[in-house]
């Protein structure tokens, strides 16, 4: 819809009802930031001249741009060298991966138009046809294989997309379009996992490394935008690729700035330097909103915040009785502990006020709507009597201390939800500490294992997968639990993950993930606290679907 | 001057010896860089794979002594995050700071001057003590304000002058700078000026007291008395002995400057090294921690060697090779 420059040029130009005059002001330098406007023309005619001739050119220049503001650092245009957010981001724009989600994390054809397994430990992938890189060659299954054994055999990569393809064993190139990749066991995430691989062009990538990438040598992918100039630290710029099988994109030009401090990303967007931005900062939020000619547009996010609870020590550091001596037993140990503790957060408060609206109360592992939600489960309502009732229940009448770590630079006002958790536990009788520290600090110390009670925040495709990395018990062997920092254990969970995950069949795996899911957050493995809401701020003449993964991706910008 | 400037070089080196020690130690005690960059649906044989990829599984000294043997041969290691050479990163990112901090300086050093001589020569002028009350103001204020006000100010409200980011690029020996192109200029002037400001509080302090206190100076009065005019007297007697000590100052300041640097390329997202260093420390990036802070001393016995070469410029007694 819309999404054609022509018409573009014949849809009406959106010329702004009179503003409230403060906002006026707003108005004049967002839209006039990339042309010619200058703040002082604010004579009244003159105004409205700028305002419109700016919107003309903006809407009825052929070469339509678009450029976004991003949040976090990108360290490499390598597609395989690091998973984090921003590389994946911008890389998503140049390559494309098999398997392909829609805004609501549910799996969707990408360069495979459709998959399905054999047997338990063999899928087929059937390729897209017709599909070019950039510089014209065809795509074909040995360009697929070879990407999914890339993640391995690059050198020097702390990044693990190793993690994505760890399952399989063998690839098996049919014939031109379609791919067999046999797993080591019955694996049914596979098209979960290979999402996360985007494909290369064996010709060009073959003997490149990083600084090729990085150089646009060998960042030639199918995808909907083609390498222009990438500037380390500053942008990344593209242009259209007018051969894609895509619906094609609205925008012939696009620029990737990396603006990570909030208050400037922000400003660039008011000046009209930017056409939209991504993880609009809580405190602007309803400033945003509020101006005439900028809207903000918001989905909950696959990133669930929870609390991990030792539950392996007899005597765990940090928790100890009012006087400052070691407890009898760890009463993280009690389900009735952790039950108190869930009853003594007010999550409702915390979604509104200390997140500002950019929270939903969790019950689920998995944020709604991604694979094996549980929409039965409910938020534990706040209940400070109730909590007070089943501590003194589990042999703590007067409560106990605790401390409680987590990161101040990682998720959205994270240090003021540690804080507001103590509060709110301390009034029920447990007194919490709170210790706030970088990310790379905490993780450190939870590494060392020196934290009992701790904040994590989880995004995943996936219930079983969730459930694999957080809940699991611990298992080096079959990679179960790294990030199960309590070190809960329960073999019933264990064993429907295990089963959910061994299943092909999607609509029985989702069932069994599902309910494993649930028997966990029964139990409560870990407290769930929210789920997190994602934020994109943007002129308002332009139109996005909020992604759950949090992903912004320029061809999914429209004018409207 | 010849074993001035060895027994220089010795204390450099061993800075950065003690610097590439402390950051080893410092990184080691925080945590493993891998936890911060690896994938997490990453299972425990993927993380320790990737550690052991890194060579973060040996012992400290181990790992100090690949890196001390790579630094003699000019290897500084490969960034964690980017893969690639830590000084490439290092070496990219430099002409953006260096001219932000260049930029700076001109502007602190040109308003500074004769700001702070008017404020001497007239002390008791209205205009004078304005000066001296935004020299203070310009001390007070934080950066991070400055600069988002700035912004706030010319960018979002007058839309006068960009937000943030670096502007058009020329190559001049292979070198891109943004001060030569007009749109680099627009993009240069918040982030200098807020960059600028307190050195430019600075200097005009430093050049109001100097220039007090060499009015007072007999060889001022000899001068008056030899029947030179008021502007003479400044221009050959006060100007050339105040400036010796600002000189060495600005010098000195230019260091702190490209250092300073982090927090206001991080307001106007300006890419340069202090930028780099930030996120490089968010992931415990050593490699580039450690070339960051090599770069950074290099530069600093530099200017301290132009410093000492423009000091012996402007004062005969240490043209004439009595060492100090």
């Amino acid at each position: 819809m819309g999404s054609r420059v022509g018409e573009m040029i014949a849809g009406t130009t959106p010329i702004p009802a009179p503003l409230p005059k403060g906002e006026a002001f707003l108005g004049i330098s967002s839209s006039s930031g990339g042309g010619s406007g200058w703040g002082w023309f604010k004579t009244n005619s003159l105004f409205w001249a700028a305002v419109v001739a700016c919107l003309l050119t903006s809407t009825n220049t052929p070469a339509a741009e678009l450029r976004i503001g991003l949040s976090g650092e990108v360290t490499s245009l390598d597609p395989h060298l690091l998973a984090s957010q921003p590389n994946l981001t911008v890389g998503r724009h140049v390559f494309e991966s098999l398997t392909d989600v829609d805004p609501q994390t549910r799996l969707i054809p990408g360069l495979a138009e459709r998959w399905h397994a054999i047997d338990t430990t063999t899928w087929e992938f059937k390729l897209r046809r017709g599909v070019k890189f950039h510089d014209g060659s065809p795509f074909t299954a040995e360009d697929a294989a070879f990407s999914l054994t890339r993640p391995l055999s690059i050198k020097g990569s702390p990044g693990g997309f190793a993690a994505y393809v760890r399952a399989i064993a063998s690839t098996t190139v049919v014939d031109a379009h379609t791919l067999r990749v046999k797993t080591k066991y019955p694996y049914g995430a596979l098209p979960e996992d290979l999402n996360s691989i985007l494909i290369v062009s064996k010709k060009h990538a073959q003997n490149a490394g990083p600084e090729d990438f990085d150089a646009g040598r060998a960042t030639v992918g199918t995808g909907p935008y083609k390498f222009v100039r990438y500037q380390r630290g500053d942008r990344l710029e593209l242009a259209r690729n007018d051969q894609w099988w895509g619906k094609a994109p609205a925008w012939d030009k696009v620029t990737l700035r990396v603006i990570p401090a909030d208050p400037s990303r922000t400003a660039s967007l008011l000046s009209g330097e930017l056409d939209a931005i991504e993880h609009v900062p809580s405190a602007d939020i309803n400033n945003l909103n509020k101006n005439n000619a900028l809207r903000v547009l918001k989905t909950t996010s696959w990133r669930t915040i929870l609390l991990h609870l030792d539950q392996y020590r007899a005597q765990p550091p940090g928790v100890t009785d009012l006087n400052g001596k070691p407890l009898a037993a760890n009463p993280f140990m009690d389900q009735r502990v952790r039950r108190a503790i869930s009853k003594a957060i007010n999550r409702s408060a915390i979604a509104e006020r200390v997140m500002e609206g950019l929270a939903v109360p969790a019950a689920n592992i998995v944020s709604p709507g991604v694979f094996g939600y549980n929409s039965a489960l409910k938020a534990e309502p706040y209940d400070p009597e109730g909590a007070k009732r089943l501590l003194a229940e589990a042999g703590y009448p007067n409560g106990f201390r605790v401390t409680l770590a987590g990161p101040n630079n990682r998720y959205i006002n994270d240090e003021q939800v540690l804080q507001t958790v103590a509060q709110l536990l301390t009034r029920v009788g447990i007194q919490t500490r709170v210790e706030a520290a970088p990310m790379s600090a905490f993780l450190g110390r939870v590494r060392k294992e020196e934290t009992s009670f701790a904040l994590l925040g989880w995004g995943s495709f996936a219930a079983d997968l969730s459930l694999r990395s957080l809940v699991a018990t611990p298992n080096a062997d079959k990679g179960y639990g790294a990030w199960n920092w309590g070190r809960y254990a329960n073999l019933k969970v264990d064993a429907l993950m295990e089963q959910a995950l061994g299943t092909v069949d999607r609509a029985k795996r989702e069932a069994l993930a599902r309910e494993a899911g649930t028997l966990a957050m029964q139990d409560l493995a870990f407290i769930p606290l929210h789920h997190q809401v994602v934020s994109w701020a943007m002129r308002a003449n332009l139109n996005y679907v909020p992604r759950t993964d949090e992903f912004t991706f320029a061809h999914h910008f429209t004018p409207r | 001057m010849l074993s001035y400037l060895l027994r220089r070089l010795t204390w450099s080196a061993a800075t950065l010896l003690v610097m590439s020690l402390l950051v080893f130690a410092g990184v080691y005690a925080i945590g493993n860089p891998v936890d911060l960059l690896i994938n997490p649906q990453a299972d425990q044989a993927e993380i320790a794979r990737a550690t052991a990829l890194l060579g973060l599984d040996r012992p400290l000294w181990e790992q100090y002594w690949l890196f001390f043997r790579g630094a003699l041969g000019g290897d500084l290691g490969i960034s964690f995050a980017a893969s690639v050479p830590a000084i490439d990163l290092i070496l990219e990112r430099m002409p953006a700071t260096l001219e932000l901090a260049l930029t700076a300086m001109l502007i602190a050093v040109g308003l500074g001057i004769p700001l702070g001589l008017f404020a001497g020569l007239h002390p008791q002028s209205w205009l004078a003590r304005s000066i001296m009350t935004l020299s203070t103001i310009g001390f007070a204020l934080p950066t991070f304000w400055v600069g988002l006000m700035l912004i706030m100010v010319f960018s979002v409200q007058l839309g006068w002058l960009p937000t943030t980011g670096r502007g058009a690029t020329v190559d001049v020996l292979g070198v891109p700078l943004s001060v030569l192109t007009a749109d680099g200029l627009r993009h240069l002037l918040l982030p200098a000026t807020t960059l600028a400001l307190f050195k430019l509080a600075l200097l005009i302090r430093l050049t109001r007291a100097g220039t007090q206190d060499a009015m007072l100076q007999d060889y001022v009065r000899y001068a008056r008395a030899k029947g030179l005019s008021e502007s003479a007297v400044v221009r050959s007697h006060v100007l050339p002995n105040i400036l010796i000590p600002i000189v060495t100052v600005a010098g000195l300041e230019l260091g702190s400057l490209i250092a300073f640097a982090i927090v206001t390329e991080t307001v106007f997202a300006w890419p340069g090294m202090g930028k780099l260093l930030i996120d490089s420390i968010n992931v415990l990036d050593r490699p580039v921690i450690v070339a960051y802070l090599l770069a950074t001393v290099c530069l600093f016995i530099l200017i301290n060697l132009l410093v000492d070469l423009l000091y012996a410029a402007l004062d005969p007694r240490v043209q004439s090779g009595t060492t100090r």
